[in-house]
């Protein structure tokens, strides 16, 4: 691992906030020139810190209004594979992210959806039918924040 | 409110969210004026938030992310309330959400190690205000994280 100090910290905020600004915008909050400040950034990004861009889109806005998250369990362990599972989940394309997990389930999605019917369809016609499904649990989302976590700190 | 060029200028950016304007311009075979009017539209409409950068925390050391299911002793009016204001300052939670169905809130601690996460779990979690049961949840691996809307 390599070793940041607080300048790294605080160009890694601000570049998770927003990708879109200039290395010489960038160093000259941060006091930085931009050759040096484009090194950091490259120097993050080699390491795996920095993972590439991504879009964020307002899901109310583009209709999509019920966000659910489901923890399912497999019906017979042993019996199915786990990546017959997992490559069947991750191609239905309203559901957005999988994640294994040890616990209660053992893999947790998010499911977007257009209403609560439009939801029942995905998880009757999509999600239910996935090889080795067992029990689920749905829990529709209120409200998410996403924090800066333990940078700076 | 949006039409179909809209829709393949977000699907082809939420694919690919490095893409400029002139390289979306191509995709969707527009000018890229056209298609950087429209990018401007979608963001006064507030469709477009922004574009950020991922962290891998595991990169920057916290190899540890659980996810704590919490029910919350609703007896207390303002349970919710307080429960949210003290959980946004552990520097360790990097994600709240809250829910209808059995559990009332989740909260995704990242921690270096075990005994950090042992750490934060008795110093940190387990003394916020109206907790009634917690559930936790260890991840394994991310399959898929995207996060993209079916468009």
């Amino acid at each position: 691992m390599i070793a940041l100090d607080e300048i790294d910290h605080k160009l890694i905020q601000s570049l998770a906030r927003d990708a879109t600004q200039s290395a010489g915008a960038l160093g000259r909050h941060l006091g930085l020139s931009q050759p040096a400040t484009w090194r950091r950034i490259k120097r993050l990004e080699s390491a795996g810190i920095l993972r590439g861009k991504r879009l964020r889109l307002n899901r109310e806005a583009l209709g999509f209004g019920v966000t659910v998250f489901l923890g399912v369990k497999l019906a017979t362990k042993g019996h199915v594979s786990l990546d017959d599972f997992e490559r069947a989940v991750s191609a239905i394309p309203e559901v957005q992210t999988v994640e294994h997990v040890l616990g209660l389930y053992d893999y947790r999605l998010r499911v977007v959806a257009r209403d609560l019917a439009d939801f029942e369809r995905v998880l009757r016609r999509r999600i239910m039918t996935l090889p080795g499904a067992g029990a689920v649990e749905a829990n529709v989302l209120l409200s998410e924040e996403r924090l800066r976590g333990p940078l700076g700190s | 409110m949006l039409d179909d060029l809209d829709r393949r200028i977000l699907r082809h950016w939420q694919a690919d969210a490095g893409l400029t304007p002139v390289d979306l311009a191509d995709l969707v075979g527009l000018t890229p004026g056209k298609v950087a009017r429209r990018i401007v539209r979608m963001q006064e409409a507030g469709i477009i938030e922004g574009v950020g950068m991922v962290v891998d925390w595991a990169a920057l050391g916290y190899t540890v992310e659980v996810s704590l299911r919490i029910t919350l002793d609703k007896t207390q009016s303002n349970a919710f309330d307080m429960f949210l204001e003290a959980a946004r300052k552990v520097a360790e939670v990097i994600e709240i959400q809250t829910f209808l169905g059995r559990v009332d809130v989740r909260l995704s601690i990242i921690a270096r190690d075990m005994g950090h996460y042992q750490q934060i779990y008795r110093g940190d979690i387990l003394t916020l205000p109206h907790i009634a049961d917690i559930e936790a949840l260890m991840h394994v691996a991310r399959i898929k994280s995207d996060e993209a809307l079916p468009l």
